[in-house]
């Protein structure tokens, strides 16, 4: 029993460890879409921070600046996206597909010499407690520092937007941006500050994959993760602690459908590896079927495009 | 000093004349690119965009990219027009490679005439059924058509992977993930001998007149269009909203439905894993290029699938990974994005003269 015990504490840690991409990203385009900027480019970012991530690593051999380097990168590339929806005034959807292509894309060409390079163990907090406590080690401790961001930041960002002036800014101008913009706030530089930090969460996340997930560079490594974590947003009705809750889920998924496999559960492989992409639609199809709890926090002006007569 | 200024209505040549805007900076931004990679970005981008075409099986090669482009393109333009945001066509074309494949599947052992009518039908009738997953959820329960349609995507994806691996494998395949050849009668004829490019271009061809029928010369066009425009508007006319969103992905999901179909009847003759080298996002940016126009559709598919080869040429003669296609087509989609901004705002150099004069 006591077995049983322990491998349950070390399945959730695992858990734990899959939903890190998806929190991270994931909030990050919380806060982005909270500014009522849809941008569909997460997956695009997540991997150019993967790939540079990566490759600062192998460059520098120091994991702090392939972390901040990636990071870095993914406010870099958001900042295409910034640029071209906020100050060229596109359309958000065409911009931010356009974004994902091109991230993939790139990434590949970026990490064309380090596939096949080994990765470099990233160091874990508080190993020791792991392994002597039963159950709760596993879960609560020998983690990256990352994991520990990831699961703070929900309540972090619950916190700005709730509680602080500046997230009452950034909510003010996703549901309303004229009235914002009459009260003397800057509407385009706030929405341009939250597409940069989702950029940066998004490249985090990527590297979060290539430096502590799956210590290596493999082309489109990213896997769908980025389209998961936006939908997560919706499927969180854009607050931040049940998108906590949905990664915790998606991930959970993610981790059972491997395990059953080892087991020899009698359903094929792909049946469960499509379970998170249906249990996505079907959760859609529930919250939006009641307009009224899908409004209550929807930024009212996603994806509009804003302009003002100077 | 540059003012700008609001135009007041677009004009249309501009509005036709961006594009090329776009494909000569995209042009300029890979030589860049290339530069810094270390190549000669002249050389490079020859290998890219001329060597490709500067023989007749090249050319070939380029129609035949550019036939599943075109058709996905031209049924999304439907979707676009009409402020619906289809972007699933991939999983729509997958699925219906899926059902189509199977009717070939069925009759792999036989011959007849009746049979590549029937898979042809039969993936128009699959690509139709799953696209109109996502346009029934939107319709009936508000859910968000982008997010639907793409988490689709994936399902279909692992439903081919199952197939060819599972209960459609080839009993005489070695376990090779890969279904049997389709006989004889479910391939798409050949039209010149020793060339890969076959009849699937003129269901491409047809679907161009006909949507360039029904847009502009239908009830249903004008609905479209005018949905497209204003949605209150349209409303205020009295027009049957959930019908034409239904009719919109339905017609979209055909047209990526008859691409797979094309494709798995065409160059591949089988069902395997890899059907498209993700043609259904790719055709986003055909249907943005072409201005949504059918024929603007044509010209934007022949220019995407020029990314595609160039890739894969550049691949062998520079060893660089043929993802640089899809750099080239997120740059496009960018640069033509950002000329827009050429339609809605005109930019004013103002005399600098008169302002020197002052001092």
């Amino acid at each position: 029993m006591s077995l049983d015990i322990s491998f349950i504490g070390i399945l959730i840690g695992s858990i734990m460890a899959s939903s890190v991409p998806l929190i991270l990203a994931a909030s990050g385009e919380l806060i982005t879409e909270r500014s009522g900027v849809l941008n569909l480019g997460v997956e695009g970012m997540m991997i150019i921070g993967a790939i540079s991530g990566f490759a600062l690593m192998v460059i520098t051999d120091n994991l702090f600046i392939a972390i901040v380097g990636s990071m870095l990168s993914g406010v870099i590339i958001s900042l295409i996206f910034g640029f071209l929806t906020q100050s060229l005034l596109t359309n958000h959807v065409a911009t931010g597909l356009a974004l994902t292509i091109f991230g993939i894309g790139l990434s590949a060409m970026l990490g064309k010499n380090f596939v096949g390079i080994p990765g470099k163990e990233f160091p874990i907090l508080f190993s020791s407690l792991r392994e002597s406590i039963p159950f709760f080690g596993p879960i609560l401790f020998g983690h990256s520092i990352v994991l520990y961001f990831a699961f703070a930041l929900p309540f972090l960002t619950n916190y700005f937007l709730k509680k602080t002036k500046l997230g009452l800014v950034v909510r003010a101008v996703g549901d309303s941006p004229v009235s914002a913009s009459n009260q003397g706030i800057n509407v385009i530089l706030v929405r341009y500050c939250c597409i940069l930090y989702g950029g940066a969460m998004c490249g985090l996340a990527g590297a979060y994959l290539s430096l502590i997930y799956t210590p290596q560079w493999i082309e489109n490594m990213t896997a769908g993760r980025g389209w998961i974590a936006l939908a997560l947003v919706v499927f969180a009705t854009w607050s931040p602690i049940k998108v906590l809750i949905g990664a915790l889920i998606f991930g959970g998924i993610t981790i059972l459908q491997l395990h059953m496999q080892a087991i020899g559960f009698r359903i094929p492989v792909q049946f469960l590896s499509a379970l998170p992409y249906l249990m996505t639609i079907i959760v859609l199809v529930v919250i939006s079927r009641d307009s009224r709890k899908i409004k209550l926090n929807t930024p009212t002006s996603l994806g509009r495009i804003f302009y003002r007569e100077k | 000093m540059i003012k700008i200024e609001k135009r007041n209505d677009v004009p249309m040549a501009l509005y036709f004349f961006t594009p090329f805007i776009a494909i000569v900076l995209t042009i300029l931004g890979g030589g860049i690119i290339f530069y810094i990679l270390g190549f000669n970005p002249i050389e490079a981008l020859k290998f890219y965009f001329i060597t490709p075409i500067s023989n007749l099986y090249g050319f070939s090669e380029l129609l035949l990219k550019a036939t599943p482009l075109c058709l996905i393109a031209i049924g999304l333009s439907f979707c676009f027009k009409s402020n619906n945001w289809n972007i699933g066509a991939e999983g729509q074309l997958t699925f219906g490679a899926i059902v189509g494949g199977g009717v070939a599947l069925l009759f792999y052992n036989q011959e007849g005439f009746y049979i590549l009518p029937l898979v042809i039908i039969a993936g128009a009738i699959g690509g139709m059924f799953f696209a109109i997953i996502p346009a029934i959820l939107k319709t009936y329960f508000n859910t968000n058509e982008i997010l639907v349609s793409l988490m689709l995507v994936y399902v279909s994806k692992l439903l081919l992977d199952y197939l060819v691996v599972g209960p459609w494998s080839n009993p005489e395949g070695f376990n090779f993930p890969e279904t049997r050849q389709f006989s004889d009668s479910s391939r798409m004829p050949l039209l010149f001998e020793g060339l890969r490019i076959h009849a699937g271009i003129f269901l491409a061809l047809g679907a161009v007149m006909l949507s360039w029928f029904i847009l502009y010369k239908t009830y249903l066009g004008f609905q479209i269009k005018v949905s497209g425009l204003s949605l209150k508007t349209a409303k205020y006319a009295g027009f049957k909203g959930k019908t034409m969103i239904l009719v919109v992905f339905m017609i979209s999901g055909a047209c990526a439905g008859l691409a797979g179909v094309g494709e798995i009847t065409g160059p591949i003759g089988q069902l395997h894993r890899m059907i498209s080298p993700d043609y259904g996002f790719t055709a986003i940016i055909v249907a943005f290029l072409g201005r949504l126009n059918p024929f603007g559709i044509i010209f934007a598919s022949l220019v995407v699938a020029l990314t595609y080869l160039g890739a894969e040429t550049a691949q062998i003669f520079l060893q660089i990974p043929k993802y640089t296609g899809q750099v080239f087509q997120g740059m496009i989609l960018f640069f033509l994005l950002a000329s827009d901004y050429l339609l809605f705002f005109k930019v004013k150099i103002l005399n600098l003269k008169k302002n020197e004069l002052r001092h």
